[in-house]
């Protein structure tokens, strides 16, 4: 990895903007991430984006259903590049509890994850954790965007 | 004044270009651009845009601009006047008022006639009674 691609890959990394997809219950753990306790803004996450216009990464968290399926597509196509996505849930990586019809089983359907946040709903340490590891994975270059 | 008296002026423009000149151009060459058909979609909140939104706007901003555009030329007129005031002396003042007294009676007409109105029911205002009534 060259120098540049290191330094854009630093600077990438400690300023993501999420952009709020927060769909079910773990919304609220989101949120919870996100308030003062547990705060992701000293990870330069300071404010999620309401428009994936201005947002790197998207927190796909809670349960997509099937209507809910092509919005989900679109907002992640209108967000610029560089974005990644992070499936936060039992819901969203797979369904979770809901084996049915209604919901899509696992949003990797729709869109490419990268990572998985497992949990029902997953806390806030596990949701820091899983944005780390992330942010881990840019910095060593095994994800190129 | 001398013309080098601007020159901080001209300092701070040729500045202010290249200021944005070099941000725009060296994000530009750093950053991807791969544009897809649905990312240049106009963003509706996730929803695929079917149809394009009309273009009509109201025409009380028509109204507003070009009010703006008249009592604009007075003000300029205004300054013109008053850089000189006093050279002018009383003569001038007089002119003045009379140049000013044209562009307030245009004021109070518009004023009256509810142009400067920005969401009332316009009918209302001059229509008279019995013709209330009957509407």
């Amino acid at each position: 990895m060259t120098t540049v691609e290191r330094a854009a890959n630093w600077a990438r990394t400690r300023s993501m903007f999420p952009a709020t997809f927060g769909l079910a219950c773990c919304a609220i753990e989101m949120m919870a991430t996100g308030a003062a306790h547990y705060d992701l803004a000293r990870f330069g996450m300071e404010v999620f984006r309401a428009s994936p216009r201005q947002a790197d990464l998207m927190i796909v968290a809670g349960r997509v259903s099937q209507k809910m399926a092509p919005v989900l597509r679109q907002v992640y196509d209108q967000m610029p590049d560089p974005k990644w996505v992070v499936s936060m849930g039992a819901c969203a990586s797979s369904g979770g509890m809901f084996n049915n019809y209604a919901l899509v089983q696992g949003v990797d359907q729709i869109v490419p994850v990268d990572i998985y946040v497992p949990g029902c709903p997953p806390g806030p340490q596990s949701l820091m954790h899983g944005i780390l590891t992330l942010h881990d994975k840019i910095m060593a270059g095994e994800i190129v965007r | 004044m001398t013309l080098a008296d601007y020159l901080p002026i001209g300092i701070m423009a040729v500045l202010a270009v290249a200021f944005v000149t070099v941000a725009l151009g060296v994000s530009k060459f750093f950053r991807p651009n791969r544009p897809t058909p649905e990312k240049l979609d106009p963003y509706e909140c996730g929803i695929v845009p079917e149809v394009e939104p009309s273009q009509r706007f109201p025409v009380k901003f028509y109204l507003v601009a070009m009010l703006f555009v008249i009592f604009d030329v007075e003000i300029i007129f205004l300054f013109a006047w008053a850089s000189i005031w006093t050279e002018l002396g009383w003569y001038g003042v007089a002119a003045i008022l009379i140049f000013t007294f044209f562009v307030a009676e245009t004021l109070a007409y518009v004023w009256k006639r509810g142009a400067l109105d920005w969401n009332v029911r316009r009918r209302a205002r001059y229509l008279t009674e019995d013709i209330q009534e009957a509407a």
